[in-house]
């Protein structure tokens, strides 16, 4: 074996061993049947572990219920990301490279302890109830924590970076050129922005939605420490099949689901992808 | 365009991101433990922290696993990242490309159970992991980081490009000499970069370690888990401001350091050969 083929060999293998093969076995167990052993499944082909899931209106509420989370959570990076990206561009270049660092900074804090920071801000003792009760807002305090609201906020707050990063390379290309040349001509700031700024910015809008809709689909943690006992996504589903009912093939179908449904959007971003180049 | 609107449109989101880490920082030195209540300033909570074995013991287990992984990652990720940049076109390589993707988009969840079973079936065909400890998370870790590894090494030597080895190959130098004295001091900043990402990434892991840990092996994440459902404390609010006043530090050592190396930059070497 030359040089350049074990340098491929090692990585592939690896990944061969401890990914390629990992998902196969997940499909396998996706069909096994129910056991009470050690591990808890008897292997086999029970279609019924799927039929039960797409019957079960528990489990496409959780389907559901992530759709709309990882929805409304990329929105919500969009809605926040999008003036800090396109003001960045504005700005004179010598601070963008710290400006773009202040926005990855909280990214390296630790996920946990960013994701405390909110419990702490939402509480019904917290730090904006107390703001609000020295203002004297009326229902105050109010239940923030273990809303779907704290969830959307603690998802948005953990992926901003992966929403402003890709919006700011997409507006940082941009000809400023043809917006000073659309307001000389007499157009309203909205309509340089809704005709040509947004158009423009499209590829880092796409890009950045996947990238905070991806993984918030599959997210775990912050619905289960923010979002309370209502906010069953498929990542709390299947945590809890796994470890609390101990029912590793429900567990597995609910997998390759979450998989499945995660396919569709990259392979959209893929054909996107293939027709800009 | 004037300064006023631009504070405009970047200070809300400046504000929502630093504002939660704020205060944190302050409430980590109040005195009282009631979160809105200020009840001095006070070292309590840190100390509250230097003395809980048990955060600690897990704080070193996941430091060893988080350093281990890495490595294991960047050795992996730096070989595929160099294997997709310089080898050309070679028989399967989209599809290996592909394979080295699925790490970034894989949820956690998936890639956790995923590994378990893994570990299970060998554990029942080989013996082996005889137990899932923190060798089977730091494997588990290094095969998601080293995805990360292979991107970052793969970018940095695309935008370099090959003119520099294709000139010291036609001056006569020998593979190994070009990969020794150009390839690699090429990739370097991104190996490092790399390994600091994977280091970062798996320090930062719940999902896939809890599925793939064993008894005996509770690493940070963990920790803080399993506290944090419980209702957060101020000792939280010390270890986030510890970690961010690290990660401060790593980033002025950076600044300088790239400062003094731009002031002195290093005299350019002989040619080889």
């Amino acid at each position: 074996m030359n040089g350049r083929a074990a340098i491929l060999a090692v990585p592939l293998a690896w990944l061969a061993i401890f990914l390629l093969v990992p998902l196969a076995i997940v499909l396998v167990i996706a069909f096994a049947g129910p056991g009470e052993g050690i591990p808890p499944f008897t292997l086999g082909f029970h279609p019924a572990n799927f039929t039960a899931l797409v019957t079960d209106g528990f489990y496409l509420g959780a389907v559901w219920r992530s759709v709309q989370v990882a929805g409304i959570s990329a929105v919500a990076c969009l809605l926040i990301g999008y003036p800090m990206a396109f003001a960045m561009t504005r700005t004179p270049v010598r601070w963008r490279a710290t400006l773009l660092t202040l926005v990855i900074l909280p990214f390296w804090s630790g996920f946990l302890l960013r994701i405390s920071a909110w419990i702490g801000l939402l509480r019904d003792d917290g730090w904006i109830n107390a703001v609000l009760l020295a203002l004297g807002v009326p229902g105050a305090p109010l239940t923030l924590l273990y809303t779907p609201f704290a969830m959307y906020i603690g998802i948005a707050y953990c992926y901003l970076p992966f929403m402003v990063l890709p919006l700011y390379t997409s507006l940082s290309r941009r000809d400023v050129v043809l917006e000073e040349a659309a307001a000389d001509l007499g157009a309203a700031p909205w309509f340089v922005f809704s005709r040509i700024t947004w158009p423009l910015s499209l590829p880092g809008v796409r890009a950045g939605f996947l990238l905070v809709f991806i993984p918030a689909m599959g997210e775990f943690v912050i619905p289960e420490l923010l979002g309370g006992p209502g906010a069953e996504t498929i990542g709390r589903v299947l945590w809890s099949e796994f470890f609390t009912n101990r029912d590793w093939p429900t567990a597995s179908a609910l997998a390759v689901v979450l998989l499945v449904l995660l396919l569709l959007p990259a392979a959209w971003w893929q054909r996107r992808q293939g027709r800009a180049v | 365009m004037s300064g006023r609107w631009l504070w405009a449109w970047l200070l809300p989101g400046y504000v929502f991101l630093y504002l939660p880490i704020a205060l944190m920082a302050v409430f980590s030195f109040n005195d009282a433990r009631l979160l809105t209540a200020w009840g001095g300033f006070s070292f309590r909570w840190y100390v509250a922290l230097w003395q809980d074995q048990v955060l600690i013991d897990a704080g070193l287990l996941s430091l060893r696993i988080a350093a281990i992984s890495a490595s294991v990652a960047t050795i992996l990720g730096t070989a595929a990242g160099y294997a997709l940049a310089r080898f050309g076109r070679f028989r399967g390589r989209a599809g290996f490309a592909a394979l080295l993707n699925v790490p970034l988009v894989l949820p956690d969840v998936i890639a956790g159970i995923a590994l378990l079973l893994l570990f299970v079936a060998l554990q029942r065909l080989i013996g082996m992991p005889a137990q899932r400890n923190a060798g089977t998370i730091a494997i588990a870790h290094a095969t998601l980081a080293l995805a990360y590894v292979a991107v970052v090494v793969r970018a940095r030597l695309a935008d370099a490009g090959t003119e520099l080895e294709e000139a010291a190959a036609d001056l006569g130098a020998p593979p190994w000499v070009v990969f020794a004295r150009i390839t690699l001091p090429l990739m370097r900043p991104a190996v490092v970069s790399g390994w600091l990402l994977a280091f970062t990434l798996s320090l930062d892991d719940l999902v896939v370690a809890s599925f793939v840990s064993g008894p005996g092996a509770t690493t940070l994440p963990m920790v803080l888990f399993s506290a944090a459902k419980r209702g957060v404390g101020p000792e939280f609010y010390a270890l986030a401001t510890i970690v961010m006043a690290i990660v401060l530090l790593a980033l002025a050592g950076a600044w300088l350091a790239r400062r003094i190396g731009a002031q002195h930059p290093v005299a350019p070497r002989p040619p080889v050969g």
